[in-house]
């Protein structure tokens, strides 16, 4: 789960790490309210969970409350990368000395946090590392001893000459690492952190991923979740218990099984058409997320068939079948289906499916093939 | 013989008496797994299915039964603890299937694992299986059948997918492992490749990966060095756009790295042979046997 800007800076503030003030606005009124109370030049920022908002016209610099009131109403209701900007986050237009970068991530080879420092901050930060990779100091942190203070220091000093700004970086270090354990981060980071005029340092922007296992056991973070920053498919599908994300094609499927289910989007385009979307069912899928899965596909009027295929192991084949004939009696589903399911329960399955007037397939590949010529007939 | 698993393999479930231990417990047992233990805290003394000793502990377990394995059902905000307590119990292989472990919490597990020596094989993983000698997990039993292929693979029902494929071309399986689908896990491809080379009764490999991360790409490098037997892969997430997690924690790629495609690659500069679907599997093998 990503955070907003404003939320990650809220998270830093409570670790003890010096971040600039700051506001959100809904309005373009409260804007200019936050503008005034800030007094000066501020900057007007898109809270969205996409990058290049920049780029996208979704900060804006003020010289004041009116023009804090007018790039809020600019800002608001934008659409960045397809996701629509509800709030803005007024800040003081900081002037800057110096930009580097600050970022904690669970790196995967090392099995290991990793704290990553970089002195060219402000920019992407996987763009230094192609670019200028020498610029990147790495260290894999021990989590039994945690960041260590002679560790936060050198990196402190890679940063900053200054041994006040290097020690002040490194303070900051520690803060972050120990925030990452607290709100349960699987990334952290500050870009830029900042030196100002008068020397101190820093985080100007700020950017929190939760890794999606910790919300059970941190429901203060997850009241964080900002479901109108998300698809609404997304949103729907996350409540009904399933895992589905959107995508371009015409063929809707779904699958059982994170692996499988990529598999049968890759083997859709194999055969000549485009996934509609990635849907996993989960493993005890009973009828009840059959049907929510159903509805979900079939909100999207790009999808010209649906694909099932299901490997029954823990899953019951015959527990996908009455969902699917129970879908088919509460609504229409408009777009013919291609049903395959092989495994636990198979012969109940087909003959439920039989029945009901559903033919079923036990070869994937089969399967892929019969819902690609549908899709493409009646694209045609 | 067999990696990791075979007849002499003696199982304790943690979390035998919950739903999904139950169920499986009692598949395993079905299947001729040595399940000699359960452990639920506050049954023990208890017996599952009217045989197996329950256990307060997995040490107590490891004590009265010289259980010398273990696998793991608990719920994940539980998960971790119980991996703790097996590796403490000093087991040497440790099971688990549990998904949804906290990242951050496997950066501790991992090296308390292996300080004390032990295998972890998963989180979120679906077990292994040596047909027709030992099951420790949930991959289902009947769509396999003992033979020659090693199997080794990030997925669940995409594992199925590929035994069943192998099976009902005749070409049987001399172990199938799921490592798992998350970011940080116990035993990754090298050390299924290195246990398949090594394995006398393994004549072929399969192995089945998934965008996110650079394992594929360090597995392919240690095959062209250290592995002899035919080698074929298979990656999922072809057609999955970057920055989404895929259902598995660990299938994301990030910025540009970890795509289908520069995996693909590297099996490829590494001699093993890419299928572009599932059903690949079987003439790729017979190719090379």
């Amino acid at each position: 789960m990503n955070l907003h800007e404003y939320q990650a800076r809220d998270i830093l503030r409570r670790h003890g790490i010096p971040v600039p003030p700051g506001e959100v606005a809904t309005t373009p009124a409260e804007a200019r309210a936050i503008a005034d109370r800030l007094g000066g030049n501020v900057v007007v920022k898109a809270q969205v969970h996409a990058g290049g908002r920049g780029k996208a016209g979704g900060v804006k610099l003020a010289d004041g409350a009116d023009a804090a009131q007018a790039a809020a109403a600019a800002i608001l209701g934008m659409t960045i990368k397809g996701l629509t900007v509800h709030k803005v986050l007024i800040a003081p237009a900081a002037a800057i000395a110096s930009e580097s970068y600050v970022g904690i991530i669970v790196d995967r080879a090392s099995q290991r946090p990793v704290l990553m420092v970089s002195p060219a901050g402000g920019i992407d930060i996987e763009e230094v590392a192609a670019k200028t990779p020498e610029k990147i100091h790495r260290l894999a942190i021990d989590p039994r001893y945690g960041l260590l203070p002679h560790q936060a220091l050198t990196l402190g000093f890679a940063l900053y000459g200054d041994v006040k700004q290097a020690r002040a970086a490194a303070d900051i270090m520690q803060r972050l690492y120990t925030a990452v354990y607290a709100v349960g981060a699987s990334l952290a980071e500050i870009n830029p952190l900042v030196t100002t005029r008068e020397g101190s340092v820093q985080a100007l922007d700020a950017k929190i991923a939760i890794d999606d296992n910790e919300l059970e056991r941190r429901p203060d973070i997850a009241a964080l979740r900002d479901p109108t920053a998300e698809a609404r498919e997304e949103v729907l599908a996350r409540e009904a218990g399933l895992t589905f994300i959107k995508l371009d094609g015409t063929v809707g499927c779904c699958v059982n099984g994170a692996g499988l289910a990529m598999a049968t989007m890759d083997l859709v385009k194999y055969y000549g058409a485009e996934p509609a979307n990635f849907l996993d069912i989960g493993g005890s899928s009973n009828p009840q997320k059959v049907v929510s899965a159903l509805r979900i596909i079939t909100s999207d009027p790009r999808v010209k068939v649906i694909l099932f295929n299901i490997f029954g192991g823990i899953t019951r084949t015959d527990d996908v079948a009455n969902g699917i004939v129970q879908a088919t009696r509460e609504f229409s589903l408009k777009v013919p289906m291609v049903l395959r399911l092989t495994g636990t329960n198979q012969d109940v399955a087909v003959d439920i499916l039989t029945k009901a007037g559903f033919p079923a397939l036990t070869d994937m590949d089969e399967a892929v093939k019969q819902a690609v010529a549908l899709a493409k007939g009646k694209a045609a | 013989m067999s990696v990791f698993i075979d007849q002499s393999t003696r199982l304790v479930i943690q979390g035998i008496t919950g739903r999904d231990g139950s169920f499986h417990a009692k598949q395993m047992m079905a299947y001729g797994t040595k399940v000699v233990a359960g452990v639920t805290p506050g049954k023990g003394g208890q017996r599952f299915e009217d045989s197996v000793p329950v256990f307060n502990t997995v040490a107590d377990a490891v004590r009265e039964t010289r259980a010398n394995t273990a696998v793991i059902y608990v719920p994940a905000a539980v998960a971790a603890s119980a991996i703790f307590e097996a590796a403490d119990a000093g087991l040497q292989l440790i099971i688990c299937i549990t998904e949804g472990i906290p990242v951050l919490d496997m950066t501790r597990v991992l090296p308390f694992v292996h300080e004390r020596g032990a295998r972890l094989i998963g989180p979120n993983c679906p077990g292994l299986i040596s047909p027709g000698k030992s099951k420790v997990g949930i991959i289902p039993g009947n769509i396999c059948q003992p033979g020659k292929i090693g199997v080794v693979s990030r997925s669940g029902t995409l594992t199925y997918e590929i035994i069943h494929q192998l099976s009902t071309h005749g070409m049987g399986q001399s172990t199938c492992v799921g490592i798992g689908g998350d970011p940080l896990i116990g035993t990754n491809f090298i050390h299924c490749l290195a246990a398949f080379e090594a394995d006398p009764e393994t004549g072929a490999i399969v192995m089945i990966g998934e965008i996110g991360g650079t394992d594929e790409q360090q597995a392919a490098e240690f095959v062209q060095r250290n592995v002899s037997k035919p080698v074929v892969g298979f990656i999922a997430g072809q057609t999955a756009p970057p920055g989404r997690r895929m259902g598995h924690a660990g299938a994301i790629i990030s910025g540009s790295s970890g795509t289908a495609a520069e995996k693909m690659m590297a099996f490829e500069k590494a001699g093993i042979a890419v299928m572009k679907r599932p059903a690949d599997v079987v003439p790729l093998l017979q190719q090379r046997l």
